[in-house]
């Protein structure tokens, strides 16, 4: 298991220009805004289920950037659907990462499916995103990070993390028109 | 603008090239398939079949934030399948355009389609959504170009509802 916060940093951690970063709603929010604040990232607040088409709508948008997405299993498992709609409508620069504490950390901790017998990998994979494996160690830092920024997505990691609650770090603004022009700054320079 | 077109959804497809929308999404409907081919022939469109209404919403903003502009096609059944995430556009204030082909209101057959059908203006004003309404054909590419000015200008959501009257209402047969 894997512990999410010093992984989501040691990924954003000298980032290059190419990448845009997008959290789904909850820890993965406060996951990205951990690692530094930067124009480049847009974190959902609610509107759960949404980060994955809105990601494959700014990936199909912006070909020429890498369009990382961390969210967690809760966000995931709201809109399975969204699965076979990215892997039908594919777009090459796409990583979704799955943060999979197996649980509803935020609300109390209630277990998600992915604790009982759902698998996201395979779930991805049944979906038609060929490009999905699973991750229970940083031994995979690597490869990882050459499917961010060099592999043909589009792809889905799923990281196995630890359940455990991690303090909130808010992100620039929580009005969503100041955070999406913000990160839509970073685009167009 | 105004019904230049013989079959109304030409007008619509008109507005979409007139305001350079790129990107359609939808769960399909009858009353939307001529509409639906005719971006499919379009190279300069792209077209994304979605497993649920809602993921057209996020897509949409997705696209914006990249810098092109979208629509949404569906089914008054579909405007139900949206409600939570319609308020990404609101709280973002992304420019967001709906078009929503009518059930359960004027000659249905199928009980099961009045409950949204009657539902679909109020749950869209609720979300604060501008609602638009075309009852005629000569009227729909006037209300889409509305609808779409309005949203792209206004950094709003707006929706134009197609009217079962003018759409038709199928009468289905057993058997």
């Amino acid at each position: 298991m894997i512990d999410r916060r010093p992984f989501v940093q040691k990924i954003l951690k000298n980032r290059k220009d190419n990448l845009r970063v997008v959290s789904g709603i909850g820890t993965s929010t406060w996951d990205i805004m951990s690692a530094g604040d930067n124009k480049g990232n847009f974190g959902f607040i609610g509107a759960m289920g949404q980060s994955i088409p809105f990601a494959l709508g700014l990936a199909k948008s912006q070909p020429d950037l890498r369009i990382l997405l961390f969210t967690g299993d809760g966000d995931t498992l709201m809109s399975l659907g969204s699965m076979a709609t990215v892997a039908n409508h594919p777009v090459n620069n796409l990583t979704i990462v799955v943060l999979d504490n197996e649980s509803y950390v935020e609300t109390g901790s209630q277990p998600t499916a992915t604790a009982g017998k759902s698998d996201l990998e395979l779930i991805a994979k049944g979906s038609g995103i060929s490009n999905s494996y699973t991750v229970t160690n940083e031994n995979n830092y690597e490869k990882i990070m050459n499917t961010i920024y060099d592999e043909e997505g589009p792809s889905l990691i799923v990281v196995k993390c630890q359940a455990k609650a991690t303090p909130l770090v808010f992100p620039h603004s929580f009005d969503g028109s100041v955070s999406i022009n913000r990160f839509m700054s970073s685009i167009k320079s | 603008m105004t019904g230049i077109n013989k079959d109304w959804r030409n007008d619509i497809y008109a507005v979409f090239k007139d305001l350079n929308i790129t990107m359609v999404s939808h769960v399909p409907d009858a009353g939307h398939t001529p509409l639906i081919n005719l971006c499919e022939k379009d190279n300069e469109i792209d077209v994304v079949t979605l497993t649920t209404e809602q993921d057209g919403v996020g897509l949409s903003c997705g696209a914006y934030a990249g810098g092109r502009k979208s629509a949404l096609l569906m089914q008054s059944s579909g405007v139900g399948n949206c409600i939570n995430a319609l308020a990404l556009p609101n709280i973002c204030r992304i420019p967001f355009l709906t078009i929503v082909s009518m059930r359960g209101e004027w000659g249905e057959f199928i009980p099961w389609q009045v409950p949204m059908g009657l539902g679909t203006p109020k749950v869209l004003e609720a979300m604060d959504i501008k609602v638009f309404r075309a009852d005629y054909k000569d009227e729909v590419g006037s209300t889409v170009d509305a609808a779409a000015r309005f949203a792209f200008n206004t950094n709003r959501s707006a929706a134009v509802l197609l009217s079962q009257k003018m759409i038709g209402a199928k009468q289905f047969k057993n058997g």
